[in-house]
């Protein structure tokens, strides 16, 4: 009798080396050449300015993004919009730079939010893009904001004051936390040249630098480091 | 080259027929019933938001974010699940000639399990879903899911050790793989990503887990089905055994590379990336094998498929499934992934995969099956012919309606259209979707319609034989 029809075969060659031949190849080492290559970042050790106001210190604020993580992950807010620009389809000028493993190696991707489908755009490069009121006003209600989204309202988000009108909650704000602070790193490049929500032509004198940002280039506004 | 279905052609039918647990087939078969309906209603519903005309909006509980998440999880876990467990347990004991470990654990794992799936549901829509993509059962559920997994495992390996002295037909080949690589899958997809490897690392493993939870749960026990079922209702044999070799070890083989297709141009490794593309378009040999040696079987008397009900659901799944393979070889290339990858067409893809192949397989072994349980005709043949048509045609629309979708949104992003501008574009394809998710549902009534009436029937019958034994007790005394 043939071991290949045999229990022990299909037990042991397919069942088991055949599974971690593949999951060791195409899982773990893939894992470990990027753990290794670049170290697990830590959350900001700064309050940005526009969050001051809501969070008094890096501790607060770091507890913030991470309940606005877990938001994101329960509203499936990552089912929608993806986290990463590929390196295709134009995407550079519409998004801006080329996602690169090292963004992502930290506490605020795990689990990892990639995300496979864009219902609507990809928010990797988000920070700075709208203000926070936008955000709020857009959580309120999506289609105040743009009359044609599709996104679904967000009401428990928010409280309601003695006039009746929103104020975000707790939960409200860290989220809004959260999106502000996806490519965080990209913000003022990010701000200077482009506008996703509208028709976009990014500056030409900067096309070639897009696709290499370097830590001189994200610490301090783009513009300047490249003059 | 045909070979016999079963053993049971050597030793007593009757006494192989005492071996199944007919309890538990009937159990898994009710609950699937019920994801089923959960499941389009959820799809539905979610559907409309689509067309912002969703029924429930601003209600924290019923978000259409979670609501997608029920939807997913309700398919995967649910109903696919529970259809292929009713399969294993009819199916195991047949072909072994050996009972299931235990009949009592295995109906009360079956509570167990479903417990954990409704608990996943309720966790879900109450915001503690977990962020992987095919695992969003929440955290705290996932250690007992796996442990429950597990002990169905051993349940049903039980009977497949006892026998493993001898050669095994090609469906138990496909069953003891995957019983294997189940638990595996589950353990890796959601602990790995949730607790150690962040980000792209996070997002390899995560991949892999997307993928091997079709490739290694759901497609091996839905061959084994067909492989099972259509030698039996057609009364012939399959067509090769060869083939069906080559299909496995291909399966086994090139089914767990394929992971990393999920994210092609993603930040993870590109060798990667290219391996996973060269492992999908190798998936062919497994398909075409296994397309094959269906239609060559069905081939041998073909009239079958008009006159026999079960072999018209598995063509018409077999011939699906041919086409989303093709499908497949061509949307894993980098150049068509520049333009599908984030868009309907990936939808579209899944929907046709899991609905389209495995739903109308599962259904196949419903059809022939619970009336033969019960020992009585199927209800009616009208509805049953309403379900089939509404049904394919409304999946295959649906198929072409978001492939084209995907195309229109991808070609529009490429071209640098603003994105609302997509979206608004994408509203007659999403209109259409909702229609043929209509003509679904009320296929599926009309299947669930049908079942139950039978059920109903063969209650009656049991009911009415019982007093007429009781009359002639009567006379007799």
């Amino acid at each position: 009798m043939k071991l290949i029809e045999k229990f022990s075969g299909v037990f042991l060659l397919a069942g088991f080396f055949l599974f971690f031949g593949a999951t060791l190849s195409l899982g773990i080492v893939p894992a470990l050449m990027v753990d290794r290559v670049h170290p697990r970042l830590g959350l900001p050790s700064e309050v940005p300015e526009d969050f001051k106001v809501y969070y008094a210190s890096a501790q607060l604020y770091g507890d913030a993004l991470l309940l606005g993580r877990d938001v994101y992950i329960a509203e499936a807010c990552w089912h929608c919009h993806s986290q990463f620009v590929r390196p295709a389809g134009n995407e550079t000028l519409r998004y801006g730079p080329v996602s690169t493993p090292g963004e992502y190696n930290t506490i605020l991707h795990l689990p990892q939010l990639l995300g496979t489908r864009r219902v609507g755009p990809d928010l990797s490069r988000e920070a700075g893009l709208k203000s926070n009121d936008w955000h709020f006003a857009h959580l309120w209600n999506p289609q105040g904001t743009v009359p044609e989204s599709i996104m679904p309202r967000y009401p428990w988000l928010f409280d309601l004051d003695e006039n009746g009108l929103p104020v975000p909650n707790a939960k409200g704000i860290a989220l809004v936390a959260y999106l502000q602070n996806i490519g965080y790193e990209f913000k003022d490049r990010a701000m200077s040249q482009w506008d996703h929500n509208d028709v976009l032509m990014p500056p030409t004198e900067d096309l070639a630098l897009e696709t290499t940002p370097s830590s001189e280039a994200t610490s301090s506004s783009g513009d300047e480091a490249w003059e | 080259m045909g070979i016999t279905t079963e053993r049971a052609v050597e030793t007593d039918p009757k006494k192989l027929e005492g071996l199944v647990d007919y309890k538990a087939v009937q159990l898994h078969f009710l609950a699937f019933f019920i994801y089923l309906a959960i499941v389009l209603l959820t799809g539905l519903s979610y559907s409309l938001q689509f067309l912002q005309k969703y029924p429930f909006p601003g209600v924290e509980i019923l978000s259409p974010g979670r609501v997608r998440m029920v939807h997913t999880q309700g398919v995967a876990y649910g109903m696919l699940a529970n259809g292929l467990f009713a399969i294993l347990h009819y199916i195991i004991p047949k072909l072994t000639s050996f009972e299931v470990w235990s009949r009592k654990f295995g109906q009360a794992l079956f509570w167990i399990y479903n417990t954990l799936v409704v608990g996943a549901v309720v966790l879900i829509l109450a915001g503690y879903a977990q962020g992987l993509e095919w695992a969003e059962t929440p955290k705290a559920l996932d250690p007992l899911i796996a442990v429950t997994v597990v002990a169905m495992v051993v349940n049903w390996i039980v009977p497949m050790w006892k026998a493993r002295a001898e050669p095994f037909y090609v469906s138990l080949w496909y069953i003891l793989a995957a019983l294997l690589w189940t638990p595996l899958v589950y353990v890796m997809g959601n602990f790995l990503p949730e607790y150690i490897f962040a980000g792209t690392a996070g997002a390899a493993i995560s991949s892999m887990y997307i993928h091997d939870l079709v490739g290694l749960f759901v497609t091996p026990i839905g061959i084994a089905g067909v492989y099972y079922l259509l030698p039996v209702v057609m009364k012939r044999p399959l067509y090769s055994h060869a083939l069906s070799i080559i299909g496995f070890w291909g399966l086994a083989f090139f089914y767990p590379l394929n992971s990393t297709h999920h994210y092609l141009y993603s930040p993870i490794p590109m060798w990667a990336q290219y391996a996973s593309i060269v492992a999908s378009i190798g998936v062919h040999v497994v398909v075409y094998t296994v397309i094959f040696n269906i239609f060559s079987t069905i081939g041998s008397d073909w009239k079958q498929l008009v006159t026999n009900r079960p072999v018209k659901w598995i063509f018409t799944g077999a011939l699906f499934y041919l086409i989303t393979c093709i499908q497949c070889a061509v949307q894993v290339t980098l150049s068509a992934q520049e333009i599908i990858h984030f868009t309907d067409w990936v939808v579209g893809h899944s929907h046709f995969v899991l609905f389209g192949v495995f739903t109308f397989w599962i259904t196949a072994w419903v059809y022939w099956l619970l009336p033969r349980i019960w020992g009585v005709e199927l209800y009616s043949n009208t509805l049953s012919r309403w379900h089939y048509w509404l049904a394919m045609l409304g999946i295959a629309i649906m198929q072409v309606d978001l492939l084209a979708a995907g195309l229109v949104q991808g070609m529009m992003w490429k071209a640098m259209a603003p994105f609302i501008e997509s979206v608004s574009a994408s509203v007659p394809f999403w209109w259409t979707r909702t229609f043929t998710g209509v003509m679904i549902l009320t296929g599926e009534a009309c299947f669930l319609v049908n079942i139950y009436m039978t059920w109903q029937e063969s209650r009656r019958l049991k009911h009415g034989k019982k007093s007429l034994n009781l009359e002639v007790s009567r006379e007799a005394h």
